[in-house]
């Protein structure tokens, strides 16, 4: 096991930041923490990278244990945390020479292993990473994060306030890092990246929901969910919230997602109910389940 | 070593494009002491004195007028006894008193030479140190006057005495006071800032989560301001001699020595500072809340010791720059050695140890 | 039709020396509309809204929000509109009360005004807890919640939310939309800048800003096909992808 967590608890000033956490990161795998701000992800991050020391539990990294042999884990560690932490006034090439050195390497030796991510930033070496651009910060982050060869990295929030496009990249990158060998703790707030990584802890207010694939999670989802629409969406979320069968109503992009409380509930009641209410143009249709809906339910 | 090595070129980067506080990390001592050396003016005008003339005779008259007349004093009273002279000066209606010899007149032609007793209020040091200047050119300005119809030449000699503080205390003290201000500025404040500002980064996760031990940090942190201010010690003293003609009597080694002393107090006051606050913000509030204001008020820089109240006298010792510039003053100004400045010295070197144990006691390896 | 239109740029530039960082952009909101104005960082979204609210002016061009002019009226700008960020919302170290006091009172509502309508807060958002509660001591989606709400205090014209959700969790993401969609079919404009792309999907027409420009500008149903994809994400990907 690369990353083993068992009964971990955290509060600060006696609020409760992580309540009873376990779950374990098989070597090479890809894990996400999916959760809200304020979930306790962050907590769990630097208990994790020895910052932190919990009120109860254990937890190994690397079959280190995260307080007799905290040295170790630092050693063998990468840790980008969440805010972006490099130094503004350093260049590209001297924060990651900077990296190198503390950690006691050059960026030739393990140049490989960052090669991928490096040449996209290599043409702005020389300048100051305080004027990069959002993307590109992050992927100097990651570069710096990589540059000792981790057996285990730690990306707290890394895609956060970055544009859908560098997102995608950075995922990709991770994919690509994956596949070198390295075990990766990722957290996110955007349950759309979860399906990329092998499996994916849910967690709100300091507790685990949920820890499975992200196919198995959306498979716990028992309801039948249907998408509904209508020519007035305040109308339509507001009409069926008062309706006396409903069991969950989230508005979801163009539609609401609308699940009943009865087995044997037919769309045709509904929609009769929805012209009564003065809606047009109604559609009702069946939709699968995300994680999104499956982190409601569990949340709710 | 070479991650050591690699951890202060950092520091140094950070230094030198941060050009607005390598600006005033350099400008502040020039500024600051042109600041104190020409604010501490050696002009004076219309300043109240007493005269207490023994003799009453035509020259005491004629030096009496020639006073009375310059624009710089205004005689208030003439008094009758030397016991009056305290009560006039208690009352604060005049700066210094002028006490003409008996038979003034005659001494001067039979023997040459007679004297003038000034008497100055010293509370008030560089107005003395003024007043008997002045009172001195004037006299000498009559004095050759007289001397151009003899041939054997007469002599009046003034005698100063300075009530209150005789030894001018404060004379030339900006020197020595400044270039504690800012030694204490540069390397308290600068590396408190420095460290809290790599905490509000986020940086300093990732430094706590890297082989690197935390006493190269803290070390990493401080070598550069240590030659930072090395050089702005050269440069205070440079500008002490150059510009305010301030002599340095004692020895430049010593000088050199004791200055490192003082920065390293200063810098492990900077690491004990930072380990107590969070943000660059609250870092600068203690230091200069904490350091700042007892090292210009209670040091003796601005307020002689010796005149504040007991209680303030004793806090005054817990203040590093008072004993810094105990040892600067007897360095510069009185030229002694190491062997009547080793009490201050020694008192340097154990608040230094007890700053860098209760840092390293303070210090956290982790975030809590 | 100059009642219906609540914000009408046309041509506004702005350039800071020799960088364009909004380039001749054009737009009309509709009153009661919910208008979501997406881009990447650093694609001029920001001051775009800056030069709309009032706050910054054009370099070229022109644009009237809720019926004044920026260049010559932004005054009056200020007054008709409400301004939500998440970067700054409320005071941290005021209490809810104080907080919904202050900013009514900038906003220039007399104390009854702002008694009554704390009291319409309280019912409608369930903060009999907590209104006498530190802000800093509550829950983000909290935070978010009444933030938009103390932005609709003074009945402004048009509201603008500069990334009002980033990290907050699903239900309270919801439940702020809702409160979105009830603001919007009061009739009160909202205009949202945003980089989550799912947050797109929930509004009734959508720009995408690219370096300076917009690129496209539909409502989500048909961006969506127009460029075949199923999601504003993929929409996104593919213009900024070229």
């Amino acid at each position: 096991m690369s990353i083993s967590v068992n009964n971990i608890s955290k509060s600060f000033k006696g609020k409760t930041a992580l309540k009873n956490i376990s779950f374990e990161v098989k070597k090479g795998e890809l894990f996400g923490l999916i959760g809200p701000d304020g979930a306790g992800k962050t907590t769990l991050f630097r208990i994790l990278t020895t910052l932190l020391i919990p009120n109860h539990g254990e937890a190994t990294v690397v079959d280190f244990d995260i307080i007799k042999d905290y040295k170790s884990i630092r050693n063998n560690v990468g840790y980008m945390p969440g805010r972006f932490s490099l130094y503004q006034d350093l260049t590209v090439k001297e924060n990651l020479e900077f990296f190198a050195t503390i950690f006691g390497t050059t960026i030739e030796k393990n140049y490989d292993l960052i090669k991928d991510i490096y040449v996209q930033i290599e043409p702005f070496k020389d300048r100051r990473a305080g004027k990069l651009s959002g993307g590109m910060k992050q992927k100097l982050a990651l570069c710096c994060a990589l540059i000792h060869k981790p057996k285990v990295l730690f990306l707290d929030e890394p895609t956060t306030g970055v544009d859908p496009v560098s997102r995608k990249e950075f995922w990709e990158m991770l994919k690509r890092l994956q596949n070198k060998g390295i075990t990766m703790l990722v957290s996110t707030p955007y349950m759309d990246e979860a399906a990329i990584c092998d499996r994916i802890a849910l967690i709100q207010d300091g507790e685990m929901l949920e820890i499975d694939t992200p196919k198995k999670i959306v498979k716990h989802y028992s309801k039948t969910i249907y998408n509904v629409k209508a020519n007035n969406m305040y109308q339509l979320i507001k009409s069926l919230k008062s309706y006396q069968h409903n069991y969950s109503v989230y508005p979801f992009g163009e539609f609401v997602h609308y699940t009943d409380t009865r087995t044997d509930f037919s769309p045709i009641d509904l929609q009769h109910y929805l012209t009564s209410k003065n809606l047009k143009n109604i559609s009702i249709e069946i939709t699968q389940a995300t994680i999104e809906d499956t982190f409601m339910e569990l949340a709710k | 070593m070479k991650r050591f090595i690699g951890f202060i070129k950092k520091e140094f980067y950070h230094i030198f494009r941060d050009k607005r506080s390598l600006f005033i990390l350099f400008g502040m001592p020039i500024a600051q002491i042109m600041l104190f050396g020409f604010a501490i003016t050696n002009e004076i005008n219309n300043v109240n004195i007493a005269i207490l003339d023994h003799s009453k005779d035509a020259t005491t008259q004629e030096i009496i007028h020639k006073i009375e007349s310059s624009k710089y004093f205004t005689i208030t009273a003439s008094i009758l006894n030397e016991t009056e002279i305290e009560t006039a000066f208690k009352k604060g209606h005049v700066k210094a008193v002028l006490i003409f010899e008996k038979d003034f007149s005659k001494n001067l032609g039979k023997e040459n030479n007679a004297t003038v007793q000034v008497i100055a209020d010293a509370t008030d040091p560089n107005t003395a140190n003024t007043i008997s200047n002045y009172v001195t050119a004037i006299l000498q300005k009559y004095q050759q006057k007289i001397n151009v119809a003899v041939k054997t030449p007469y002599q009046i000699l003034p005698k100063t005495r300075m009530a209150f503080n005789p030894e001018l205390k404060s004379v030339f003290m900006f020197v020595p006071g400044v270039m504690t201000i800012i030694l204490m500025l540069v390397s308290a404040m600068m590396t408190s800032i420095s460290i809290t500002r790599e905490k509000e980064l986020g940086t300093m996760e990732i430094l706590l989560v890297s082989p690197l031990k935390p006493f190269q940090v803290i070390i990493g942190k401080v070598v550069p301001y240590i030659f930072l201010s090395i050089i702005n010690a050269i440069i205070i003293v440079l500008l002490g001699i150059l510009v305010f003609n301030m002599p340095v009597q004692g020895s430049y080694f010593l000088l050199a020595a004791e200055s490192v002393l003082f920065i390293i107090t200063s810098l492990s006051l900077g690491i004990l500072i930072s380990t107590v606050s969070a943000s660059q913000q609250t870092a600068m509030m203690i230091s200069l809340m904490a350091l700042m204001l007892p090292t210009i008020l209670l040091s003796g820089f601005i307020f002689p010791i010796s005149s504040m109240p007991l209680p303030l006298q004793i806090i005054s010792n817990i203040v590093p720059a008072k004993w810094f510039i105990i040892i600067l003053k007897g360095i510069m100004l009185k030229g002694v050695g190491l062997q009547f400045i080793w009490k201050s010295t020694l008192i340097l070197v154990g608040m230094t140890l007890f700053f860098i144990g209760l840092s390293v006691k303070k210090y956290k390896i982790r975030l809590e | 039709m100059k009642e219906e239109t609540a914000i009408h740029v046309k041509n506004l530039t702005k350039k800071f020396g020799a960088f364009t960082a909004v380039n001749t952009i054009s737009f009309k909101v509709k009153k009661g509309e919910i208008f979501g104005f997406l881009g990447a960082n650093g694609a001029g979204k920001t001051t775009a809204m800056k030069m709309l609210i009032g706050i910054s002016t054009p370099t070229s061009g022109e644009a009237t929000v809720a019926g004044f002019n920026v260049n010559t009226q932004p005054e009056s700008i200020k007054k008709n509109i409400g301004y939500m960020s998440q970067k700054f919302a409320l005071y941290d170290d005021l209490t809810v009360k104080e907080n919904i006091t202050f900013f009514g009172g900038i906003y220039g509502l007399t104390r009854k005004q702002i008694k009554d309508k704390r009291s319409q807060l309280v019912e409608e958002l369930g903060l009999q807890k907590i209104v006498n509660e530190l802000v800093s001591s509550l829950p983000l989606g909290w935070k978010q919640k009444i933030a938009f709400s103390v932005a609709l205090l003074h009945n402004p014209k048009i509201v603008f939310l500069d990334e009002p959700t980033g990290g907050v969790d699903p239900i309270t993401r919801r439940q702020f939309w809702e409160m979105i969609y009830k603001t919007a079919n009061q009739g009160t404009t909202v205009f949202v800048t945003t980089h989550y792309m799912d947050e797109a999907e929930y509004c009734d027409s959508v720009s995408i800003m690219v370096n300076g420009k917009i690129e496209a500008l539909d409502t989500p149903k048909k961006l969506k096909e127009q460029f075949k994809a199923s999601t504003m994400n993929d929409v996104f990907l593919k213009l900024a992808r070229g």
